[in-house]
């Protein structure tokens, strides 16, 4: 175990880190950073804690952006109550999802996380009505009470405390009686189910859990970009997510974070750089990383301070 | 009722597709435990592959019909060896992510060389007709497609079912230790079989090259929908995966041929059927309970 101080110094630095962040990059790419970070959080708590794989996390992250994004237009909400009514809104989605999705373990259960993820973005590739199809939901609004948030730096300090607070409670779950019994479910399931837990109905409370985190991620990526596009949906999108999670570590909190602002960093970069194939980039080091790299930058640092 | 066949035709066209993806999917998925989310990036090689030798080799259709599956074959079998094999001993999850990622190179490589848009292919000449059967005329390229692909599926049922190769892959894909201790060396069939799997996928993306628009994302969206019918038909199942996709096919023609405002229902219909064969058996319509992993 890591000791009691050195986690209390790893989280004070990681404060000090998010705090200087916007002012070291740009601040666009800090916002970005912290909702990838939420987003692929929760799907660590799905992948690294409970044993399962979603590969359709998108459907949440981007039911929450459209979620908000309307709220934010329609109904003029100050954005972290958008955020949050959006974060609900992809519990909602996650409610029957969830309840089928359990029912399958390994491969199966991401096979299932991606075709219902599809079927979420078909419909919101037709119900042009609502989500503007193509075009997507242009022009919202960043509003606080009043206050002027255009400029990314300030709004991201403005986020910065739904983004703790999401990655707190994924944190409280975690290292709680009910992380325990994930963990339990994940290392055996049958044995968990012999003791007596009711497994589908835990891993659901996590699917759920992990539906809600992604959707604060996801509305506050559409405060964030003041757009909301079917990208948001697709399933490169929740690909992009594992993909965070592996590289940084699975079944690690830091690891996502680390890799969200990694990878991130990296997709700013190539852009900035004019190179378009970006996939050819984050696969080719992915697929290294799964060959040669399973344990993921944040895993790899505490396996080695373990070891010594 | 003549238009009811028609749309019925069809749709035995599009789920001819879908049973010949998921079959190269159940075949790879049987021996390995491999669910290879590449199949649709293959899907995608097969057709600019035919696209690229005739506009560049000058080869027509029928060579790359039989070119392309077995370029694809190979490197299917290399792959297997180079990186699907080093993962062998872990957890499945590993091998669905890194053929995830070989689908964003791959995908991204074609489309850094041809660019986003379509590009045109013709059927060839002796198939560009219809064929005229009295009251219904259906275009002889599509009829070509359903022949081929019920002749594949019928060849694959047989060398599963009456040949020694078969009976040993059947075998191990039911249970791979007891194979192993019975004395049947399992592993020299690995790669040939992922090879084949690949080369079913390839020869998919060959025929849809006529009919189906050739570029990078073609395969993007549709692993998606084989997968949900690999699902619905029991991904351990070779034959539920073919029964599934044709008919799949076939209900999502009959829904389109509804009219206008069914187009999103057909669209997501088998992810609604997906979500009802889950609650009714989880297994899959024909497929196994296996325990869990």
């Amino acid at each position: 175990m890591v000791p009691r101080w050195l986690r209390w110094a790893l989280a004070g630095a990681a404060l000090l880190v998010a705090l200087w962040l916007p002012n070291g990059l740009y601040p666009t790419v800090a916002v970005d950073i912290a909702c990838w970070a939420l987003f692929a959080v929760a799907v660590d708590l799905l992948l690294g804690y409970t044993g399962l794989m979603s590969f359709g996390h998108a459907a949440f992250w981007g039911t929450s952006a459209y979620a908000t994004g309307l709220a934010a237009i329609n109904w003029g909400l100050p954005f972290p109550l958008a955020v949050l009514l959006g974060a609900l809104a992809a519990v909602l989605l996650a409610v029957p999802v969830g309840y089928l999705a359990v029912k399958r373990v390994g491969i199966y259960f991401a096979m299932v996380t991606l075709a219902f993820a599809q079927m979420v973005y078909y419909i919101a590739n037709q119900w042009r009505s609502v989500t503007q199809g193509e075009n997507g939901l242009q022009r919202v609004p960043r509003e606080l009470f009043g206050l002027d948030l255009t400029d990314e730096y300030y709004f991201y300090y403005a986020a910065l405390p739904i983004v703790a607070g999401g990655l707190f409670l994924v944190w409280r779950a975690v290292h709680s009686p009910f992380g325990r019994v994930l963990v339990a479910i994940r290392d055996n399931p049958a044995r968990a189910r012999a003791l007596g837990y009711p497994v589908h109905r835990y891993k659901l409370a996590a699917f759920l859990l992990s539906a809600f985190t992604a959707g604060l991620g996801g509305g506050l990526f559409a405060i964030g970009h003041r757009f909301v596009s079917l990208d948001v949906l697709h399933w490169t999108t929740s690909g992009k997510a594992v993909i965070i999670v592996v590289l940084g570590g699975i079944g690690t909190l830091w690891g996502p974070v680390v890799g969200a602002a990694g990878v991130t960093r990296l997709e700013d970069w190539l852009s900035f750089a004019g190179f378009e194939q970006i996939g050819l980039v984050t696969g080719a080091i992915f697929v290294l990383a799964v060959l040669i790299f399973r344990r993921g930058l944040w895993g790899t640092i505490t396996h080695w301070l373990r070891r010594r | 009722m003549v238009n009811f066949l028609q749309h019925t035709f069809n749709g035995l066209v599009g789920g001819a597709f879908l049973a010949l993806l998921a079959l190269g999917l159940a075949v790879i998925f049987g021996m390995l435990r491999v669910v290879n989310f590449a199949h649709g990036a293959i899907y995608m090689l097969g057709a600019f592959g035919a696209y690229v030798l005739l506009t560049e080799v000058g080869l027509s259709f029928w060579w790359a019909l039989v070119v392309m599956p077995g370029v694809l074959a190979l490197f299917g079998m290399a792959l297997e060896r180079l990186v699907v094999a080093r993962l062998a001993r872990l957890d499945p999850l590993y091998n669905f992510l890194l053929t995830f990622g070989l689908t964003l190179i791959l995908q991204d490589a074609v489309k850094s060389r041809y660019g986003v848009q379509s590009s045109p292919y013709d059927a060839p000449e002796i198939l560009s007709g219809t064929l005229d059967l009295g009251a219904f005329d259906f275009p002889a390229y599509r009829v070509f497609v359903l022949f081929m692909a019920i002749a594949v599926c019928v060849g694959v049922w047989w060398l599963l079912s009456r040949t020694r190769v078969g009976m040993v892959v059947r075998a191990a894909t039911e249970r791979p230790e007891l194979s192993t201790a019975l004395g049947i060396d399992v592993g020299r069939w690995v790669t040939p079989v992922f090879g084949f799997g690949i080369g079913l996928a390839g020869l998919a993306g060959v025929l849809a090259a006529p009919i189906r628009a050739v570029n990078p994302l073609m395969g993007a969206d549709l692993i998606i929908v084989v997968f949900a019918v690999v699902v619905i038909g029991g991904l351990g199942s070779i034959f539920g995966s073919v029964a599934a996709g044709f008919a799949i096919g076939l209900v999502q023609a009959w829904v389109q041929a509804l009219g206008e405002h069914w187009a999103l229902l057909s669209q997501v219909l088998v992810f609604l059927v997906m979500a009802g064969v889950l609650l009714w058996r989880p297994a899959g319509l024909f497929g196994r309970e296996e325990a869990p992993a």
